[in-house]
């Protein structure tokens, strides 16, 4: 039989809460399935099991929270006999077999409670702020037709009498992850940094070139064109792409890039974006927009969130010329890039406007040391150079 | 269309592709980058949902042109749409 625990999904998380089984007992599963959706301080996550067979038993009914590790449903591997008596269809509320003499309900799958579909439910940023103005209690709110909680809803549910204030929930709970994430690199990681500014007028021209070639619905941005030379450059750094987990370094087989997204309104998530090496351009711009519009509005996977093997942090236009961020453990690296902005250049002895962006990494002194940083810059910087090779 | 037709379609479009900008109050001249913290994703995104909304061909030249909501009102006029 195969334990199936509560994710850890990030150095941050401690907990969460069960939302919806989207398997019952009976049904099999194969690795990659979303099973459960959790709610943690990132907001509701999708739950992907990783090994082939039939889910057996479900520990947690929804609305629980249980910590990370804690066994939260069985898994039978598929060489495993049935139990006794389970029909291949069981109904939902159906009583597992063989359960252990745990204090732990039978969950089963009951139909969601309005407060859990409340709270599987998306909430706009916009509705949170003001759920948290008015003292709404957004798992008490129900939905609008399109499923979402927006405005209207929370205003609908605001008491008669106005209760005392609180501030968003979830902003808050994100902040306080993000804090005990950065405390913990702070406090353990001995980061260092290294830094370069890289002409990437080629890469620019080459980019507007391409999308003067395209159908507006098919154009890129320019991040796509650092995550694939990030990632190409990663292949050949492999010290700095990868876990350090009870002393020692693991490095990872693929690069896994954790893709720093910004909320409107305050915090940050870096779901990551497998396997980037493998992806071209297209296939990355598709991952980065699926991934952009599940972190502002729908729901992240947990592979997303545990897979990471390095972060990539991009400004963006209109910001600032360098960042120097925090690893995110228990990764060893991490990549920041400032704006693209217009500055003198000199170049063959002449002193020239250039599209220009600086680039740090913060790596884990130990892994690895600047010099090994600093070749990692250097390729990048000639990956960007010819781009039409990337 | 009127003016405040079109200012109504733009701000429509991207609420639609920035979902969590609905009930946000839009200022007129403000850029949505600094008023709502969008992001160039965002902003790509908008031009491809107004692209589809309009039919117009939007090249990446102009995009900069559509970074406010009367911004957008003044493209679409010079383009020759709702006319």
């Amino acid at each position: 039989m195969i334990e199936f625990r509560m994710p850890s999904l990030g150095a941050d998380m401690e907990a969460g809460t069960l939302v919806e089984w989207l398997k019952k007992p009976g049904d099999p599963v194969k690795r990659g399935d979303i099973i459960a959706v959790v709610e943690t301080q990132k907001g509701a996550i999708e739950i992907e099991v990783f090994d082939d067979g039939v889910l057996d038993e479900i520990l947690t009914a929804p609305g629980e929270k249980v910590p990370v590790g804690q066994v939260i449903a069985t898994i039978r591997g598929k060489d495993e006999a049935l139990g006794a008596a389970r029909g291949a269809t069981i109904a939902p509320a159906e009583p597992a077999q063989a359960a252990p003499a745990a204090t732990m309900p039978k969950a089963a799958t009951p139909p969601p409670s309005p407060e859990v579909l409340a709270l599987h439910a998306r909430v706009t940023p916009a509705a949170r702020r003001r759920a948290g103005e008015l003292g709404v209690d957004l798992a008490k709110v129900k939905a609008g037709p399109d499923g979402v909680v927006g405005l209207e809803q929370v205003e609908a549910a605001q008491p008669s009498r106005p209760e005392r204030r609180q501030p968003g929930i979830s902003f808050d709970e994100m902040r306080k992850a993000i804090a005990a994430a950065m405390a913990k690199s702070h406090r353990e990681i001995p980061h260092y940094y290294v830094s370069s500014t890289i002409d990437v007028s080629p890469m620019m021209a080459w980019l507007e070139e391409e999308n003067a070639r395209r159908p507006v619905p098919a154009r890129l941005l320019y991040a796509v064109a650092l995550i694939r030379a990030l990632a190409l450059a990663l292949a050949k750094a492999p010290e700095l792409n990868g876990h350090y987990v009870d002393g020692r370094f693991l490095p990872a087989e693929h690069v896994n890039m954790g893709i720093a997204v910004a909320m409107r309104g305050g915090g940050l998530i870096a779901p990551a974006i497998r396997e980037v090496e493998t992806l071209g351009m297209d296939a990355l711009m598709e991952k980065l927009r699926d991934l952009v519009a599940r972190v502002r509005g729908g729901r992240l996977r947990s592979s997303e969130l545990s897979e990471g093997t390095v972060t990539f942090s991009n400004l963006g236009e209109e910001t600032a010329d360098e960042v120097l961020p925090l690893i995110y453990p228990p990764q060893v690296a991490i990549i920041g890039c400032g704006k693209i902005a217009e500055r003198p250049w000199v170049s063959d002895g002449k002193v020239v406007v250039r599209r220009v962006m600086t680039v740090s990494v913060a790596g884990d002194h130990r892994v690895s040391d600047g010099r090994r940083a600093a070749q990692f810059l250097a390729r990048f910087g000639q990956l960007l150079g010819s781009p039409e090779k990337l | 269309m009127t003016d405040p037709e079109l200012a109504e379609l733009a701000k429509s479009t991207l609420i639609k592709v920035a979902p969590d900008l609905e009930g946000e109050v839009f200022a007129a001249d403000t850029p949505f980058r600094e008023q709502f913290e969008v992001d160039s994703m965002d902003l790509l995104n908008f031009v491809i949902a107004l692209h589809k909304a309009t039919g117009l061909d939007i090249p990446e030249r102009d995009y900069a042109k559509l970074e406010t909501l009367s911004g957008c009102v003044a493209y679409l006029k010079a383009k020759g749409f709702g006319k």
